[in-house]
């Protein structure tokens, strides 16, 4: 403590010396800082760009996380993405800056085919942002899950659907398997299930009228409700193409 | 006027004397930096610097971790620790609260595992460069440490082809001449198949000048570089084979992806090189075979430093009171057993891992918890239900009243009474009575195990490769400096033998396999026609767990996607197709002990088991395309515009 006291008493005198100064001084100089502050910083983000993956205006489910896209702003020095990833649904939204950007989807990511340009390079769609805007993403699924009804009866939920092969030149691409999910919250994917049934693609004869179903296993705690989707495993195409998401009480 | 004579005079003195010495003032040498010829002028500080080139070299799996995680960053920050490099791939649980994210992930980050130390590149051409210039040095001296470096580049580019496919191979030490144009330096990736012919051509090229020393193990020899252009070469050819499954995962320049056609070649050059070893032309390497007991032997493989083991090849060493230890024993060490108190059991095998484990008639098997009409079955000792297996499992991992340091581990997870229900508690401290008695008593394990209880075995299990039983070796301020091997003769027998397999030669095949085998007390002899895809896979996973191998053998064999295919486990899944490659193994099941409690019965005091997945595990292993080679970063895809982007990325 003996060391601070000379430094207490230069303190103290400091403070004095400050009371005594005229007060406008004081109020001057807390403007001034107030208004550095705001001069400092930009502004963030505020446009807003949302839409969905269609196809023909009919909206693409896929998996929760697993799908990106990439938006690209140009004329900034360095070259980077800012990368996202679609919702489930098939919905992606981002918070941008007014300018003009780039929207791709890397190569082998989705259900589907996108563009690509004859040097091999993907497509993409320049976007002038100049306020909040919706942009729809049209993209071409390998196949698509239609007239879904899904169920639920006695502990068991039951889906009855038709497949559309919607790719049916040199891509067209097997199926794989189908699969029914459900879970007890709105995620509902391979990695989310509280249950699942497999149809693997050779056992599928006719693509109209599949019917599957899977078993409610307990959930705890209870509830009686579980949200239930079927989903597509393309052959060679890592992302599964989903129905729209269906809760189902009981 | 005499005066002013005497001053002139001094004057003058003083400033021609003060011009002749204004030179040699400011041109004295620094101290601290040793110029280049100084440097390179005695073999000693030859070998101080190749030391550090030596330290920088990477591995996946490391005792002493890293000093960072380089992309993305972990989220603890900054340090990746030695013990935590174990723990990934459902082989292990992490019992440490702070590495739960190991298992709470659904995937891998498409930038995990990424390298891209170009400095340490540079700083290897320039000593090449530098030991090719220097004069001073005998012939013998500089051929050897230029011979090390070479060897070092092409280990470090091989890490970096099992990583990243094709990156810019630069052999030269590049200048830059300041002309403000920098495409020079702008080298597109080479091909993923260029890569490996350059480790393979590199050691074709240096073998010789390498010294075939059983006993040098740090420091690179003939045999280590024949290992590494064996296993270089086995990886080529296994990309170029399975890679035809996923053509996705390829891009059209080469610099992902190897052609088909180019298989046959790089298997024959692994043969070739393991068996250069094999043969003995780099040395009297064998198997370790000294201790009777098989499982004390074989951890002792990775125990014993001394002259005795001639199975190591290349290590990266350490030494107690040197500043160079690591804390691997003090992280993993059994909780009851722990030097350090609170310091212990982070690292837990997974029951997934121990069923793979065959019984001795070389026959796959579940741990038998329930007999055939789903009843429990009651064992008398803990250790019974794993008697009867490859000797591996007991040395690789310390079971359930395992010893260590003469002491027995103490996991068990309660009681199991009579009515169905389970007494237990959660901490061993915390005591319960039995029913119909009014005495408390300890009711769960010292060692474990309870759900979320961290630093101590949540899977029921510890590790025990690499754990040292060295007296204090426990202790932070101590450490322990039991060696990580790199290159070993059993990896190098088993590269051998599936080089041989996939060239059609099973009967070479099977005698390499059974020598490894029988090491481990499986002396049921497998005949060619047992070895299949299939017996290679598995036989790697049991020998070579936890040495950095599982990544890169699942990812050549393009089996990443469907081992971890993101989809949660069952108990059903785990206890069936052991031995099939594609198994699925996405989380880590543990199994635990119960004691029998039921006063009067004949199973009283036994012990039942149960295959259970630890609390914390809510994730599961999701591996993609896009992680079958990691993202280059988006630094580097901007600074030069001739690096193609992965596929699927």
């Amino acid at each position: 403590m003996m060391y601070y006291r000379p430094i207490l008493k230069l303190l103290n005198n400091q403070i004095n010396k400050i009371m005594k100064m005229k007060f406008h001084y004081i109020i001057l100089a807390l403007l001034l800082a107030t208004v550095g502050c705001k001069k400092d910083n930009y502004d963030a983000p505020s446009l807003k760009l949302t839409g969905r993956l269609v196809y023909k205006g009919e909206a693409i489910g896929v998996e929760y996380n697993q799908v990106p896209y990439e938006l690209y702003q140009p004329g900034f020095g360095k070259v980077g993405p800012i990368g996202q990833t679609f919702g489930q649904d098939g919905t992606y939204s981002s918070l941008l800056f007014k300018g003009n950007y780039k929207f791709t989807i890397p190569p082998n990511q989705g259900p589907f085919l996108w563009k690509e340009l004859s040097s091999g390079k993907r497509d993409s769609v320049a976007i002038a942002l100049t306020g909040s805007q919706t942009m729809d993403v049209e993209v071409t699924p390998f196949y698509m899950i239609r007239d879904a009804k899904l169920t639920a009866v006695s502990g068991k939920v039951t889906a009855n659907f038709n497949i559309e092969k919607v790719v049916t030149d040199a891509n067209a691409k097997d199926i794989d398997r189908v699969s029914l999910y459900i879970n007890k919250t709105q995620f509902v994917s391979g990695g989310d299930n509280i249950a699942a049934t497999d149809l693997a693609g050779s056992a599928i004869g006719s693509l109209n009228n599949i019917i599957m179903n899977v078993n409610i296993p307990g959930i705890s705690p209870s509830q009686n409700y579980v949200f239930a989707r079927v989903g597509i495993k393309i052959a060679g195409v890592e992302d599964m193409i989903f129905s729209p998401l269906v809760k189902l009480s009981y | 006027m005499k005066k002013i004579s005497l001053i002139t005079i001094i004057a003058t003195l003083l400033i021609t004397g003060s011009c002749k010495k204004d030179s040699s003032f400011l041109d004295v040498p620094p101290k601290q930096v040793l110029p280049t010829e100084l440097a390179f002028s005695d073999p000693a500080l030859v070998l101080s610097i190749l030391g550090d080139l030596y330290n920088r070299q990477r591995d996946f799996s490391s005792l002493d971790g890293y000093p960072t995680r380089e992309y993305p960053l972990s989220p603890s920050g900054d340090v990746e620790p030695g013990w935590r490099t174990f723990a990934d791939f459902s082989e292990a649980f992490p019992s440490e609260n702070g590495s739960s994210f190991i298992v709470q992930r659904t995937g891998w980050g498409y930038g995990e595992w990424y390298i891209w130390d170009y400095g340490y590149i540079r700083d290897l051409n320039l000593f090449i460069q530098r030991a090719t210039a220097a004069t001073k040095l005998t012939d013998g001296d500089k051929t050897r440490f230029i011979a090390e470096a070479r060897f070092l580049r092409a280990n470090y580019y091989f890490e970096m082809v099992k990583r990243m496919g094709g990156v810019p191979l630069i052999t030269d030490p590049l200048a830059y001449d300041y002309s403000g144009d920098v495409t020079p330096l702008q080298k597109p990736r080479a091909k993923e198949s260029e890569l490996y012919d350059f480790v393979i051509s590199e050691a074709e090229a240096i073998k010789d000048l390498l010294p075939a020393d059983v006993n040098e193990k740090s420091r690179a020899t003939k045999a280590a570089t024949l290992a590494m252009e064996a296993r270089a070469a086995l990886y080529a050819g296994s990309i170029a084979k399975y890679g035809a499954t996923t053509p996705q995962v390829s891009l059209s320049g080469g610099e992902v992806g190897i052609p088909a056609g180019m298989a046959s070649g790089y298997y024959t050059k692994a043969l070739t090189a393991a068996q250069a070893i094999i043969n003995g032309s780099a040395g009297t390497y064998q198997l370790y075979k000294i201790l009777p007991d098989l499982a004390d032997n074989f951890a002792a493989v990775f125990l014993d430093k001394s002259s005795v083991n001639q199975e190591s090849i290349f290590v990266e060493d350490f030494k107690v009171n040197s500043g160079r230890v690591h804390g691997f024993t003090t992280n993993d060490q059994p909780f009851s057993i722990s030097d350090e108190g609170l310091d212990a059991g982070r690292l837990n095998p997974s029951l997934n891992l121990v069923e793979a484990f065959e019984k001795l008639d070389n026959t796959y098997a579940p741990m038998a918890t329930k007999d055939g009409s789903g009843n429990p079955i009651y064992y008398a000792n803990q250790l019974d239900i794993f008697a009867g297996r490859d000797a591996r499992l007991a040395g690789t991992v310390l079971l359930p009243s395992g010893s260590f340091k003469g002491k027995k581990t103490d996991v068990w997870a309660g009681y199991q009474l009579a009515d169905g229900s389970i007494l237990t508690s959660d901490d061993a401290g915390h005591l319960k009575p039995l029913p119909g008695t009014t005495t408390p008593v300890q009711v769960v394990g010292k060692d474990g195990v309870v759900n979320g209880q961290e630093f101590r075995s949540q899977t029921g299990f510890y590790i025990r490769k690499y754990l040292d039983p060295t007296v204090g070796s426990g202790r932070r301020g101590r450490g322990s400096d039991v060696a990580f091997i790199r290159y070993r003769y059993a990896e190098v027998l088993l590269n051998a033998a599936e080089a041989a397999f996939e060239l059609g030669q099973t009967s070479v095949a099977a005698g390499y396999m059974n020598q490894v085998r029988a090491r481990a007390g499986l002396t049921t002899l497998l005949t060619p026609a047992n070895i299949t895809f299939d017996r290679i896979v598995h036989e790697r996973r049991v020998e070579l767990v936890f040495e950095g191998h599982t990544l890169f053998d699942m990812k050549r064999w393009r089996l990443a996607t469907s081992v971890w295919d993101g989809i949660p486990m069952t108990v059903t899944d785990l206890v069936s197709n052991i031995g099939n490659a594609k198994k699925r193994n996405t989380q880590p099941y543990g199994l635990w002990p119960y004691k029998y409690y039921n006063p009067g019965n004949a199973n009283n005091g036994k012990w039942i088991f149960k295959e259970v997945l630890p609390a914390p595990v809510t994730g599961s292993n999701r591996f993609q395309l896009g992680n079958y080679y990691s993202q280059i970063g988006n630094d580097v895809l901007s600074a030069n515009p001739k690096i193609v982007k992965q596929p699927n990325q």
